[in-house]
């Protein structure tokens, strides 16, 4: 199971039993790949000997829609469905980075609500990211709990843009919507009922014997290799190293607050393995529960549309930005010539990166831990496929 | 180390092959390079003590028009905390650019990607096959002068 | 036709009797196939889950096609997916019945103008009983949606065959 060899097996009279390898397919429609994943494996038994992903089957033409698209505005809808579980900071990301070829600012207000929009929109991702994994290894009870929450989180978001899922809130220059009056109380009252729901999962999962057995020891990644693959969010941060773009990339006011960032230490088994990965998205709710509510206190008044220019026109060159979204780095490579219509626009997603590391780590376990790995990484297709 | 420090040790270390740098009237500024000392450039990049850039953040195709493609590499320090931006210009005709993906490893899906959607050749790259589109999918989709195809495999494709 | 076979061609009491009671059982455990593309399918999996539950009408999601009656197309069909959509509607058993849930499974949805690998519409592949639209619906829509196909198997009959 930690990735040794199968042993030769011997019959009674000591002759060695021919074996050969096979090639199996984890189709795109499988009810543990997150979406339409193919995996190719070649297995010896059961142990995996290589593992090949296949991606593509939502490939659903952003670059080209964004190329033609007539303003830059009409690009953040696409934007949402690129990862649809967390929409808020996949707009935001693109935001910044008009703004930053733009040179604009946004007022105090937008960047309050930015910051909190994007922090639940964090915790809401990690519910699911967190519901499906223990699905994925058996547990049901976990998958309810966490969109029960979630739906409280999405009572807010529609309360405040209109729609539960892909809200096309966050524009250049500003947002789409101010804040209802209720919204703060509702969302103090959120954070006072969501904490102790976060020690009624570690209950009920994470420090469960049988979830341990499956997910700790298992899909090593050490640090040295993350970083030449490139890995970011939980990924890197379950490997042991410090690196969070909030702190060591910073934009708006990540500063301006009071949290930490947490990493996996092996507790349970190794450095690395899928259960610090899910360790660190636990203690990351808890931590964007602390910005919010310090944003919540602080947030000043003010208009939240004034800085949206009327033509968006930004001069001719090219510009990355890069945000730290639920699954890591998201990074927005914008070529402009000159016209309101955007010229080239990449988008380099987290989970893309991320799922490349896959055949790197589960070498020599069983196709049961496999599962639990291509979970721990947290992948959804349509940031993948793009 | 500043973006000057950064384009000047290039320069000095390779001197005619680094074809311009850009500081004026951008965002961003960028280094662009000629495209058959890619390798060289980017292996000096990683292992040059003071510059060590471990981090390929993205590495994206570009199509300029005029029958020029081109391949945009952004980089990033963990341990030094610097960035860099580095360009190369290729000819439609014929795009070949040297693949990276010995020396940063997440390479490999990103120019599977770029040849996907641009054409553009990696020399020596271990996997070049389409990543996205199926494999027979006619054409590089995101050069400009891309046709969407009326009939793939039997399915109507446009509205 | 004597008149025994003639008992069993038309419409009359045992068949209309047998016909209710069949189609009673199949709307009401209609099993889906999790068959989650894109967004929509995070908008059924929060109908499955415990704010709008989706288990109150039979329904409960199979992993399999072959033990499944009812394929909710979640989410954009693209063209390298649509040959297997075609096989697994194939794997199913009869009776078999389709929802195409949100724009995109319906007529291509946002990316009906410049998609180049997007197929616009599931039916251009396979057959489809229900149209949902919305971007994503909301969990209600998606539960009408599985009403109105209620609705139609009840409407179903042994003699009249069904489209």
């Amino acid at each position: 199971m930690n990735g040794t060899a199968a042993p030769t097996i011997r019959t009674s009279t000591g002759r060695a039993i021919r074996t050969e390898e096979m090639v199996l397919n984890m189709g795109p429609q499988h009810p543990s790949t997150h979406g339409v994943l193919r995996l190719e494996l070649v297995v010896d038994g059961e142990i995996i000997v290589d593992v090949i992903p296949h991606i593509g089957y939502l490939h659903r033409c952003f670059e080209k829609h964004c190329e033609a698209m007539t303003n830059y505005q009409q690009v953040i809808p696409y934007c949402d469905r690129m990862d649809y579980i967390a929409s808020m900071n996949m707009d935001w990301a693109y935001a910044l980075t008009a703004e930053k070829m733009l040179g604009i600012r946004v007022p105090e207000r937008v960047e309050y609500i930015r910051v909190i929009m994007g922090e639940l929109q964090r915790i809401a991702s990690h519910l699911i990211a967190l519901g499906t994994y223990g699905l994925d290894v058996g547990a049901f009870t976990p998958f309810l709990f966490m969109f029960r929450d979630r739906e409280m989180i999405l009572d807010l978001f529609e309360m405040t843009c209109g729609a539960r899922l892909l809200y096309n809130y966050i524009w250049i220059g500003g947002v789409s919507h101010d804040l209802p009056p209720e919204f703060v109380p509702r969302a103090r009252e959120f954070c006072r009922y969501f904490r102790p729901n976060i020690k009624e999962f570690n209950d009920l999962l994470t420090y469960n014997e049988i979830f341990i057995k499956r997910t700790a020891n298992v899909g090593i990644l050490p640090a040295d290799v993350a970083i030449s693959y490139a890995c970011s969010g939980p990924m890197l941060r379950g490997s042991g190293v410090k690196w969070d773009l909030r702190k060591n990339d910073p934009y708006s006011i990540y500063d301006r607050f009071d949290w930490d960032v947490p990493v996996g230490k092996g507790e349970y088994g190794t450095v690395g393995d899928c259960w610090d990965r899910y360790m660190v998205r636990i203690r990351e709710m808890e931590q964007s529960l602390n910005i919010i509510e310090q944003a919540l206190d602080r947030i000043p008044e003010g208009d939240v549309m004034s800085a949206v220019p009327k033509r968006i026109r930004p001069a001719a060159g090219d510009v990355y930005v890069r945000s730290e979204s639920p699954r890591g780095e998201i990074g927005f490579y914008i070529v402009s010539d000159g016209t309101g219509s955007p010229y080239r626009v990449k988008a380099r997603s987290p989970a893309f990166v991320n799922l490349s590391v896959v055949p790197e780590i589960s070498r020599g376990y069983m196709i049961a831990d496999l599962v639990a790995i291509v979970g721990s990484v947290d992948i959804v297709l349509g940031e993948v496929d793009r | 180390m500043t973006f000057q420090e950064i384009s000047g040790r290039l320069q000095a270390l390779f001197g005619d092959s680094v074809l311009e740098v850009k500081t004026e009237g951008v965002v961003d500024p960028y280094v662009k390079v000629a495209p058959a000392k890619v390798h060289e450039i980017a292996l000096a990049l990683r292992d040059e003590p003071d510059l060590r850039f471990d981090y390929l953040m993205c590495l994206s195709g570009v199509d300029h028009g005029r029958e020029l493609l081109g391949a945009v590499y952004h980089l990033s320090s963990m341990a030094r905390g610097h960035k860099l931006t580095m360009k190369t210009d290729l000819p439609a005709s014929d795009p070949r650019v040297p693949t990276v993906s010995d020396i940063w490893p997440t390479a490999n899906w990103h120019e599977r990607e770029a040849w996907d959607m641009f054409g553009i050749v990696f020399m020596n790259h271990p996997d070049p096959r389409r990543i996205l589109l199926p494999e027979d999918y006619p054409g590089h989709p995101l050069r400009k002068d891309f046709k969407v195809p009326e009939f793939y495999n039997g399915m109507k494709v446009p509205y | 036709m004597g008149l025994l076979d003639r008992q069993f061609n038309n419409s009359n009491v045992i068949i209309t009797s047998l016909d209710d009671l069949l189609n009673w059982a199949r709307l009401s455990s209609l099993w889906q196939m999790q068959f989650g593309l894109a967004c929509c399918a995070i908008e059924m999996m929060a109908a499955a889950a415990s704010h709008y539950d989706f288990d109150r009408f039979g329904v409960i999601p199979r992993a399999t096609p072959r033990q499944s009656d009812v394929m909710i197309v979640a989410g954009t069909v693209t063209l390298k997916m649509a040959s297997r959509i075609k096989r697994l509607y194939d794997q199913m058993s009869e009776p078999r019945y389709v929802i195409s849930m949100g724009s995109c499974s319906n007529c291509g949805g946002p990316y009906w103008e410049h998609g180049y690998h997007v197929l616009k519409g599931v039916d251009r592949v396979i057959p489809v009983d229900v149209y949902v639209p919305g971007c994503p619906p909301r969990p209600e829509a998606l539960m009408e949606g599985l009403i109105k196909l209620q609705e139609k198997i009840r409407r179903e009959s042994l003699v009249k065959k069904s489209a």
